[in-house]
């Protein structure tokens, strides 16, 4: 090449063309990309080709994974609230039947009250009625025994009779119980 | 002043503008290997290196390293191969596609590298055995999935167009599809290789030749040249991407079109 150029350049020829084909050029241009396509091809396509998809995999997974969890997330929560539902409905129930039994204590309660203060004042009542026969009785005696006393001190012997004296007491006394005013 | 203007091209030698030579590398040390083969393997080994360290790791959460060749491969993956020859049978491609366009990049990158400063492609063959090996693969493919003949005719008749207009259209999408790709995959990448360095190399040795003249108009245009370097440096760096790109979205497109049943 060089001794071409001098020929050329010596009889006063012109530079050989830019375009002119070198052939050693052309070969080992060839060879040398031939090689880098190879070392490409072999080494470092599959290299970023695997990273690609195992990336593009991990983000997938890592999605599906997280949809996952968000279902189960809302499955749990939407578990709870339904649980929080019943608890609620639950407590209100028993504080329901609470007021409920409650109203019914009281109003049993009340009954039994009632009852008793009625049976008492009815207990009052009959030993009342008891004991004011009782007085009545002995009063009867008592207040017969002494007007006829009495009686007789101011009319003398004459009332000694027992029977004619139990029948004036009597008489006295049927008209004390017919309500003379102001006796008793 | 003319005086001494005349004075400073009659003493200095005359200035020669950078030509083709220039791509003209001797061999290191003798031998008959020149800088942009040393550059092309370098370029594998860097490519390879990187993509090779980034990818080992395979960490779910990746690291700095393993994020950027992700990013990198993800792009020629996704953006190219996938969207262009479509999510059913893009997987097969992604090795060359990525081989392709990270290869092409640092080899057009080595241009803005200091100490480096050479496009590989800016010598034409090897832009040529690029081409041609994109030729051959989308062909292959091609003959591959719908046989010899089923995929000419596929590249070659038009579907739509009435049978009147065949013997006009044939031979030109013939001619387009099959024969003008390659050549125009090939000059593509070496032209703008080739323009970018030769004007890059321009600016800065002129600028350097207007300097050491040491007319003072002469040291603020040569001064102006060097700005103008700088600032076609960074447009050359896009360019250097942008190149990279086309290459690969254009081989990507001819896939797509050789395996897509209807043209």
């Amino acid at each position: 090449m060089k001794s071409l150029l001098v020929i050329l350049a010596a009889e006063g020829g012109h530079e050989p063309s830019p375009l002119a084909v070198e052939w050693i050029e052309v070969v080992i241009a060839l060879v040398v990309f031939g090689i880098l396509f190879f070392l490409i091809w072999k080494f470092v396509a599959p290299n970023f080709e695997k990273t690609f998809s195992e990336r593009t995999q991990a983000i997938e997974g890592g999605l599906a994974a997280a949809e996952t969890k968000q279902a189960e997330a809302d499955a749990k929560l939407a578990e709870l609230e339904a649980q929080l539902a019943d608890a609620r409905h639950e407590a209100a129930r028993i504080r329901e039947e609470a007021r409920e039994q409650g109203a019914a204590i009281v109003a049993e309660m009340r009954e039994q009250a009632q009852a008793e203060s009625s049976r008492i004042v009815e207990h009052g009542k009959a030993q009342i009625e008891a004991e004011r026969q009782q007085a009545v009785t002995s009063l009867r005696g008592e207040v017969g025994s002494l007007a006829t006393t009495l009686a007789g001190r101011i009319v003398g012997e004459s009332l000694d009779d027992d029977a004619r004296q139990g029948r004036v007491v009597e008489r006295f006394l049927a008209e004390l119980e017919t309500g003379t005013p102001g006796a008793n | 002043m003319i005086n001494v203007a005349t004075e400073a091209t009659i003493t200095a030698e005359p200035f020669e503008a950078p030509g083709p030579g220039i791509f003209d590398l001797p061999g290191i040390a003798g031998t008959a290997v020149t800088k942009p083969m040393v550059q092309l393997v370098l370029a594998a080994i860097l490519v390879f290196g990187f993509l090779y360290l980034a990818s080992r790791k395979r960490a779910m959460v990746p690291g700095k390293l393993q994020f950027a060749g992700e990013g990198a491969y993800g792009f020629v993956r996704n953006s190219v191969a996938r969207d262009i020859i479509g999510a059913h049978d893009f997987q097969k491609f992604v090795p060359y596609l990525a081989a392709i366009f990270f290869f092409i990049l640092v080899n057009n990158l080595f241009a803005s590298i200091p100490f480096i400063q050479f496009p590989t492609f800016s010598r034409a063959s090897m832009a040529y055995s690029l081409a041609g090996l994109s030729w051959l693969v989308y062909n292959g493919v091609g003959m591959y999935k719908h046989g010899p003949i089923g995929y000419l005719k596929l590249q070659s008749v038009p579907s739509g167009v009435s049978p009147v207009m065949y013997p006009l259209l044939v031979p030109l999408e013939f001619f387009s599809n099959i024969l003008v790709r390659p050549v125009t995959l090939a000059l593509r990448l070496f032209c703008n290789m080739f323009a970018g360095h030769i004007l890059l190399v321009l600016f800065a040795t002129g600028g350097l030749y207007l300097i050491e003249t040491a007319s003072p108009i002469n040291i603020v245009a040569g001064s102006l040249a060097w700005v103008l370097a700088v600032a076609i440096s960074f447009l050359e760096i896009l360019v250097q991407f942008l190149q990279a790109y086309v290459f690969t979205l254009l081989n990507a497109m001819y896939i797509q079109g050789a395996l897509a049943d209807e043209h």
